[in-house]
């Protein structure tokens, strides 16, 4: 089989297919947001209001992403992510905010507990 | 937000500086995040190509991830469609409110419909945190400048974690792909007392979990809304208080 043979295979088309669709999903959202950014005042009172939906959603995907996750992370325990997330937040406070610190310490936490379980 | 003006001389100059200030931490960290989302796809047993596209056109990690996931228990097109969709729809309201600070007079709205497609959490709050504070004409091009390498490097990551499966014990690219949420949170708690914020992040904190379990698809868009519009209300009503005061 030659190369491009091998790209028009189901093995490499199907996947692709899925990639397509989120990627096209994914765009939708911020090609909206740039079409609708333009007839936006941003001294507005429902700027502002857009502004707190933002943070919330982000707060509350990061939240899920550590105590529900999906993927790989869903395999370890609650009590292991919550213990990482903490000493990371600990380290990151006992550093005086460094991120590279609090984000380490967290990492290496979770892969210590995932080898040896929880502390 | 009233903040003391940076000035970085030329737009040459703030293009160099966004590319240095992502090319430290941001770099270091999401690069490794990407090191495990190529490892998580070499697992699925999808090529590289996959992962490698994957990152270039799906750009912004938790979406990327459920597209893997949902591919590997081979759900319908449908089901991937609506599960990123609404993963992936903070990426509006990020948008809209990040557009205002990167905009310039000049520049063609077709950019800025090209750049969107770099709007993820770690360009978003860097640009975010800085670019209100510079002139106009180098706001852009310091988000350009943060962005485009942080990819570059994240598709190298992407390519290279791919190859590491055998070679990475499975707690290390666990590791890994944690890295992501927590320097996330990391981000957001460093940036924290910028006023109106405390009140979005610690709702939207709680509800998002609390909704996942409930209805995992929908959570999301549930917890910004309700999150978002009560702590909308709040500061709204103590900003009027601090008015008539």
């Amino acid at each position: 089989m030659n190369g491009l043979d091998s790209f028009l295979s189901s093995d490499f088309m199907a996947p692709m297919a899925a990639l397509g669709v989120a990627a096209a999903v994914t765009y939708f959202w911020r090609g909206l947001g740039v079409a609708v950014s333009g007839k936006m005042d941003k001294d507005s009172a429902i700027f502002r209001w857009v502004t707190c939906v933002a943070y919330a959603l982000l707060a509350g995907l990061i939240a899920r992403m550590i105590l529900l996750p999906i993927g790989p992370l869903a395999e370890l325990g609650l009590e292991q992510r919550a213990g990482a997330t903490i000493i990371s937040l600990a380290v990151f406070f006992l550093t005086r905010k460094n991120l590279l610190a609090g984000v380490t310490a967290g990492a290496v936490a979770l892969v210590l507990m995932a080898r040896l379980g929880p502390l | 937000m009233q903040h003391t003006p940076v000035n970085f001389g030329s737009t040459r100059a703030a293009y160099i500086q966004g590319a240095k200030d992502a090319l430290s931490i941001p770099a270091l960290i999401l690069g490794s995040t990407y090191m495990g989302f190529g490892a998580l796809v070499s697992e699925t047993g999808l090529e590289v190509w996959h992962a490698l596209i994957s990152t270039a056109v799906n750009w912004a990690i938790p979406g990327q991830i459920a597209t893997m996931e949902l591919y590997a228990i081979n759900a319908s097109l449908f089901a991937i469609a609506a599960a990123v969709g609404l993963i992936n729809c903070r990426l509006m309201p990020m948008t809209i409110v990040l557009m205002p600070f990167i905009r310039n007079k000049t520049t063609p709205k077709i950019v800025y419909y090209f750049m969107s497609n770099f709007i993820a959490v770690t360009g978003w709050a860097a640009a975010m945190k800085l670019c209100p504070k510079l002139p106009e004409e180098q706001r852009l091009p310091y988000f350009t400048g943060f962005v485009i390498p942080l990819w570059s490097i994240c598709m190298l990551a992407t390519f290279v974690g791919y190859h590491l499966p055998g070679v990475l014990p499975a707690e290390v690219t666990m590791g890994l792909v944690f890295l992501n949420p927590v320097y996330f949170m990391l981000v957001f708690l460093a940036d924290f007392t910028q006023p109106g914020r405390p009140t979005a992040l610690i709702l939207g904190a709680i509800l998002g979990p609390l909704t996942f379990l409930f209805t995992p698809n929908w959570s999301l868009l549930i917890t910004g809304l309700v999150a978002g519009t009560i702590a909308f209300l709040i500061s709204e009503h103590r900003f009027k208080k601090a008015q008539s005061s």
